[in-house]
């Protein structure tokens, strides 16, 4: 494989992205981590060069961690606030794009409720588009986050278990977790209520399971996902209390996962919803060093897509 | 009036069970034995039908112009081979009163270019809540009832429906959408909308309501045509009540048996439809319904909107696309892959829509309206929807390369569309 061969304007979704991309971005991340490490915290990968957070749906930590990955790399960043912003006096989404365009801006992060609004956009801009969540598609950047945090904890993704718990049906995270670690060879399996978990999904090449406690036992790597309140059309199980006692990760489940089994959540996380306290803040949970790789990752993304030569 | 000879091309007329080559005659407007000096239309090699009938289109008039107009709708309709059209009663305000079915024959008759035919509503402002003055709109001149763009839901007030349309001999047409269980769906619910994160449109959705109007046209003994029928589901369960008799009907769309769900990778909402694209295996059971005469009639739904509407994301766009000017073509398809024969094409085009609507239309009688289709089967062209007659661009067949063509649309001895 050879060292560099991204040749992408955009980052969309993972889905479209081969190994070796995905490679080229966490073997990107791993440099930028180290910067990160630093005193000095900045590179002028990206001096001169202006991105523009365009947050449509709302979002603190990936707006705040996408701007924070820029400024470190020496971008010039505007935060777009949808509810702020001529989208609510009735510009289009093209129109909004295009205007930020004309402002000369080299990099549109989007975060969207519309699945493939990043896809809308990107053939029609000069500009990079970098997708940030679009409803509930993708969202890239979060699971090349989660592979750099396996692959540093574990070493390497071939081979290992992973579960993803929760809500699948309306989580993005969990496509784009799907789609990268099939590609790297892991054996992945799925879990959670029928309702928010169709079986449609083990054409993605995945395991599907109802049972919880099957799911987790021999796991290497146990992601859980966040109650999508706001996607659900329609409550998919009778009550939160009934999701945690089926389907929480609480102590007497985690007592039975296998000793070095990580823990992971994309945040935010609902204690004692989908997660116990105590097994939040346990030594095997990663959450908070997936939110640090995350910086890594994304200063990887915008300097891979806009950084030029 | 100008009298002519169709001369020597292959006469399909399913009304009368032609299928062979001969000379068809125009006198005054009507279908004629024969002729005195008329003026010769050589159609050796092309296929004369009779006028072909659009049982589904969206006019947009009154009330957005600027998708479509009666004048624009009905030129795309005579550039695709189409003498007639039913339109739908979604418009604004929406055909549920004397008033604006007198409009649209008003509209209709000053600029029209083919035969308009209005549906009205089944309920007021089609909000499936109260009837609507079926009585007076059978009075005022529609050909059937129909809240299509929307569904009645209550299972009582649409048994009403039938039950009071019967009466006046006036079918009922229905757009099977249970709300319920399609919520905001806007892709059909199946590994598609799973990979791209689209909220599913289950095909249970319209088999619920099909079931439905099974039922109550089962007990009421009245006609009940299901439109735009997406489903296997919908076509096994129209399948058996006609086996048993049940005054029940389906209609196709070409998008639905040429196009399927995989088309929406791209997110362009130019593949977006209600009911939705769906699997293979749905589009293989429309074909099948097709071919078995399940689904009697092909409609185009065609649904005009404007560009900056469809320029959007997909979620937020609106449902539809144009068809009038490649429905023919994508159905000719069908009869090229040795699906339907001719006969069996062009009657879902004329003598199906007819007895349906009880239209005096589609067959070449001597004594009827000389609407006529002359196609030219071997054709080829591509589709290019910047030359489109519709005010509107929001086709999924844009550059498409196409296999025969209308190339002549005669309505009541009058060509109304030749190239």
């Amino acid at each position: 494989m050879s060292t560099n061969t991204w040749t992408r304007k955009d980052l969309l979704s993972i889905q479209d992205l081969s190994v070796a991309e995905i490679n080229i971005v966490l073997d990107t991340a791993a440099a930028f981590k180290q910067v990160g490490e630093r005193t000095i915290k900045k590179v002028p990968a990206l001096r001169g060069k202006t991105m523009v957070n365009l947050f449509v749906e709302p979002s603190t930590r990936t707006r705040t961690s996408f701007e924070l990955a820029a400024k470190r790399l020496s971008a010039d960043v505007i935060n777009i606030d949808a509810s702020a912003s001529s989208l609510v006096k009735g510009e289009t989404l093209k129109d909004t794009a295009l205007n930020l365009q004309a402002l000369n801006a080299d990099i549109i992060v989007i975060r969207h409720s519309a699945a493939g609004a990043p896809h809308f956009l990107a053939p029609q801009l000069r500009a990079s588009v970098v997708n940030a969540g679009d409803g509930a598609h993708e969202h890239p950047t979060q699971a090349l986050l989660d592979a750099f945090t396996i692959r540093e904890k574990k070493g390497t993704i071939a081979g290992l278990k992973i579960t993803i718990l929760g809500d699948i049906l309306y989580s993005r995270v969990a496509r784009s977790n799907i789609w990268l670690l099939n590609k790297l060879g892991a054996h992945v399996t799925l879990a959670g209520p029928s309702t928010l978990l169709p079986r449609v999904f083990e054409e993605f090449g995945c395991r599907v399971t109802y049972d919880i406690e099957e799911a987790i036992a021999d796991a290497d790597v146990i992601n859980l996902l966040r109650i999508q309140h706001e996607r659900q059309r329609k409550t998919a199980f009778p009550s939160l209390g009934e999701y945690t006692a089926m389907f929480g990760l609480n102590k007497e489940r985690f007592a039975r996962t296998k000793p070095d089994a990580l823990i992971m959540h994309p945040g935010p996380i609902n204690r004692g919803v989908e997660i116990d306290s105590e097994v939040a803040d346990c030594s095997r949970s990663v959450i908070l060093e997936q939110v640090t790789n995350g910086l890594a990752v994304r200063m990887a993304a915008l300097f891979l897509c806009a950084g030029g030569s | 009036m100008k009298s002519f000879l169709i001369k020597n091309g292959r006469v399909v007329d399913p009304a009368n069970q032609v299928d062979a080559v001969r000379d068809v005659f125009i006198v005054d407007g009507q279908i004629a034995a024969t002729a005195a000096n008329p003026t010769v239309i050589d159609a050796t090699g092309k296929i004369v039908t009779p006028g072909l009938i659009d049982l589904h289109v969206h006019l947009r008039e009154p009330g957005r112009g600027d998708k479509e107009t009666i004048e624009t709708g009905t030129l795309c309709a005579a550039r695709g081979g189409f003498t007639s059209v039913v339109c739908m009663p979604n418009t604004t305000p929406p055909a549920d009163n004397n008033g604006t079915i007198a409009f649209i024959k008003q509209r209709a008759a000053a600029a029209a270019h083919v035969n308009v035919f209005p549906t009205g509503a089944i309920t007021k402002e089609l909000k499936g809540e109260e009837l609507a003055p079926i009585g007076s709109l059978k009075k005022a001149g529609v050909v059937a009832i129909t809240d299509d763009g929307r569904c009645v839901q209550n299972n009582e007030l649409m048994r009403r429906a039938v039950q009071y349309a019967k009466m006046f001999d006036l079918p009922v047409m229905d757009h099977c959408q249970d709300y319920n269980l399609v919520a905001d769906g806007v892709a059909h619910e199946g590994y598609w909308s799973a990979v791209l994160g689209l909220r599913g449109w289950p095909a249970i959705g319209e088999d619920m309501i099909v079931a439905r109007n099974i039922l109550i046209a089962e007990l009421t003994d009245w006609y009940i045509h299901c439109q735009h029928i997406s489903s296997a589901g919908s076509v096994a369960l129209i399948r058996e009540a006609k086996r048993r008799g049940v005054k029940i009907s389906g209609e196709a769309c070409p998008h639905h048996f040429t196009l399927t769900d995989e088309c929406l990778k791209n997110y362009d909402a130019n593949f977006k439809m209600n009911p939705p694209l769906r699997s293979e295996r749905d589009r293989d059971a429309i074909i099948e319904g097709l071919a078995d005469g399940t689904l009697e009639c092909i409609g185009s739904d065609h649904a005009p909107h404007c560009q900056h509407e469809k320029e959007v994301e997909f979620d937020h766009a609106p449902f539809g696309i144009l068809g009038l000017e490649t429905e023919l073509s994508l159905s000719l398809e069908l009869v090229r892959k040795k699906v339907l024969t001719w006969t069996q094409l062009i009657e879902k085009f004329t003598v199906n829509p007819a007895r349906l609507l009880r239209l005096a239309k589609g067959t070449l009688s001597v004594g009827a309206d000389a609407d006529v289709t002359i196609i030219d089967p071997a054709c080829e062209w591509t589709y290019d929807v910047a030359q489109s007659a519709s005010k509107s661009r929001n086709s999924p067949f844009h550059g498409w390369p196409l296999r025969g063509k209308a190339i002549t649309t005669i309505v009541g001895g009058k060509i109304v569309w030749s190239e």
